[in-house]
């Protein structure tokens, strides 16, 4: 049952995230990735982290998505423009770029596999909400107040580039 | 295994037919009181004092035709209805509409999904549904469409922010997430969490107004200026999807409201399902009862309040609630 | 509390059944009033609604910058909201300790929030 759901739910992803680059509208890509998201959500969930897949949705399918449509309806582009423009020159650069990244991937993926260990003792508030959050607040709590900061540089950043003339 | 998964299906269709029939009769209920309070006698003619009208309605919607504008993105303007009606379905799942009952012998909890993460699974939900509204003002090629979208989900954004930190006061204050341990704890009328956090109930209950784009936060369907906003190219039960959705998240919005602050299902001498009703139909009437008291915002003024009033105000409450908490 | 983070199949097959639920109602409403409707098509018909005169120029222009501050600003205060949830869950257990914290992360952004205000940035006119 639990394998089942996983190999659905992996397909989903994986053939929405092909169809985010395959097709050419950018609205409907920006809705297969939301799918995307929302599959990598019930992924989470199947790996005891309920809070982590809430969060997925919330930050990445509804906030994250909704900047992405808000930029494409920004420039606003007209049917025909759609896949016009896509610079040759520049495509034997995106094959290297897009090599190196695979075979980092795999390299990462080499290292990090660990034989499963089944049974593995999982206390009873791993991944929910109260879990995380005291793991947060007390191990983490430096690196949580960091982000604060991170967020300032976003909010910076984003009103320099938007309103330059005041 | 089977008896808990046919209770499941058999409590949730109960629940989402209840939801469907609410949702049409409150057209009816918004229409008579609105009428009442502007002197006038609203629907009337179909059935006894109109009451038969939301039939009408539905019977009108599903036989007219479905125009789909020239200009239009086919796949996506034909998604947009289902993907704003959805998500509206989906809350009620989390409300703990009565107390346990006993019924052929089993205890059954008057609630489809007593999960922990209700409270956060509603958010998640609700974030989700300004995709319907995008892609309707998106794909019909309108310039109403297109303009009334794209303010409607800046409008949406911004009150969503309003919502989550509003509701961080009864987190706080219960410390679960779990709507069901939340009611719970309100046993007693003045255990209500309206009580102690009266500033975040109306903080709430502001946002979500603006959130479901009603009165007086309806700029997306300003009617004077932007014909219907998103679905002004929508026809038949594709426009009625929207509409339905529409109310349906404005009881979310009651329900969420009755659940977290004023104490759910609990109450005394009537059961438990009853008062849960009663709160909940109090709460809509308020919503019809601002629109017929409110002038509708500005667009600058309902932005700046947002993002001026609302979020200082919501965040004062949380470090206030937190101190008083301590002490 | 129940089952606090398990996957369990009591946990989640409810809210898997009410999705597949709304999406079966929403399905059929739309399914039955496409079989009932009549249709017939015409020139004008196709025409975008615009007050009842010529549809005039595209619809596809270029929006005002502030949207996506919007955006963006959402994002920010979004994420500083789902902080303060797995905090408040726990703030009976951190208590002055966990005020303390929180009072910082908030006051660092709102630096961010003042110099926003400042700079007008949700300014609409």
């Amino acid at each position: 049952m639990e394998l089942a759901i996983f190999i659905l739910t992996s397909l989903v992803a994986i053939v929405a995230a092909l169809l985010v680059i395959l097709q050419r509208n950018p609205i409907a890509s920006v809705m297969y990735l939301v799918t995307t998201f929302v599959a990598q959500a019930i992924l989470f969930i199947q790996l005891r982290a309920a809070f982590i897949a809430i969060l997925q949705v919330i930050v990445y399918a509804g906030a994250i998505m909704v900047l992405f449509l808000f930029v494409i309806m920004l420039l606003n582009l007209r049917r025909e423009d759609f896949g016009k423009d896509i610079k040759l020159r520049f495509k034997p650069l995106a094959i290297a770029f897009a090599m190196v990244l695979l075979i980092e991937t795999l390299v990462v993926i080499n290292a990090s596999l660990v034989p499963a260990q089944p049974g593995a003792d999982l206390s009873a508030t791993f991944g929910s909400v109260q879990g995380v959050g005291k793991e947060l607040f007390t191990t983490y709590l430096y690196p949580f107040e960091l982000t604060s900061v991170l967020l300032i540089v976003a909010i910076l950043g984003a009103v320099v580039m938007a309103k330059k003339k005041l | 295994m089977l008896e808990f998964i046919l209770i499941t299906i058999i409590k949730a269709v109960v629940v989402v037919t209840v939801l469907l029939l609410t949702c049409a009769w409150m057209t009816y209920a918004e229409r008579k009181i609105l009428a009442r309070m502007q002197s006038r006698i609203g629907p009337n003619v179909a059935g006894w004092k109109g009451l038969l009208q939301p039939v009408a309605d539905l019977v009108k919607l599903l036989f007219k035709e479905e125009v789909i504008p020239g200009g239009a993105q086919r796949a996506l303007y034909l998604l947009a209805p289902l993907l704003a009606f959805i998500p509206a379905m989906l809350p009620i799942a989390m409300i703990p509409f009565g107390n346990k009952i006993t019924l052929f012998g089993r205890e059954i909890n008057l609630v489809i999904a007593n999960y922990d993460n209700g409270l956060l699974f509603i958010l998640a939900v609700a974030s989700l549904s300004v995709y319907g509204i995008v892609m309707a003002g998106w794909s019909a090629n309108s310039k109403y469409s297109l303009l009334g979208g794209l303010r409607s989900s800046a409008q949406m954004i911004s009150y969503e922010i309003g919502i989550g930190m509003s509701l961080i006061g009864i987190v706080l204050l219960a410390g679960t997430l779990n709507l069901v341990d939340i009611v719970g704890q309100q046993n007693v009328w003045y255990k209500w969490f309206i009580f102690r956090q009266p500033i975040g109930f109306l903080l709430y209950f502001v946002c979500a107004i603006a959130e479901t784009n009603r009165a007086p936060f309806d700029l997306p369907e300003a009617e004077s200026e932007l014909v219907a906003g998103y679905f002004t190219e929508y026809s038949s039960m594709r426009f009625g999807l929207f509409f339905v959705g529409e109310y349906a998240n404005m009881v979310t919005v009651a329900t969420v409201a009755t659940t977290l602050f004023l104490g759910g299902w609990q109450g005394p001498f009537l059961p438990p399902v009853l008062w849960f009703v009663i709160k909940a139909v109090a709460v809509l009437f308020i919503y019809i009862w601002i629109r017929a008291s409110l002038p509708r915002f500005r667009y600058d003024q309902l932005m700046k309040f947002g993002w001026y009033v609302i979020i200082p105000l919501a965040l004062a409450n949380i470090l206030v609630t937190a101190l008083i908490d301590l002490l | 509390m129940s089952e606090v983070g398990l996957t369990s199949f009591e946990t989640y097959f409810p809210i898997f059944f009410q999705i597949v639920l709304a999406i079966i109602i929403g399905v059929l409403m739309f399914g039955v009033s496409a079989m009932l409707g009549r249709r017939s098509k015409s020139r004008v018909k196709d025409e975008a609604y615009e007050c009842g005169i010529e549809v005039t120029t595209d619809t596809r222009h270029r929006f005002s910058v502030k949207f996506y501050l919007v955006a963006i600003l959402f994002i920010v205060f979004d994420l500083e909201t789902v902080f303060l949830f797995p905090w408040a869950v726990n703030y009976k257990q951190l208590g002055l300790f966990g005020l303390v914290e929180m009072v910082i992360f908030i006051l660092i952004l709102l630096v961010g929030y003042v110099y926003i205000v400042k700079k007008g940035a949700i300014k609409w006119d």
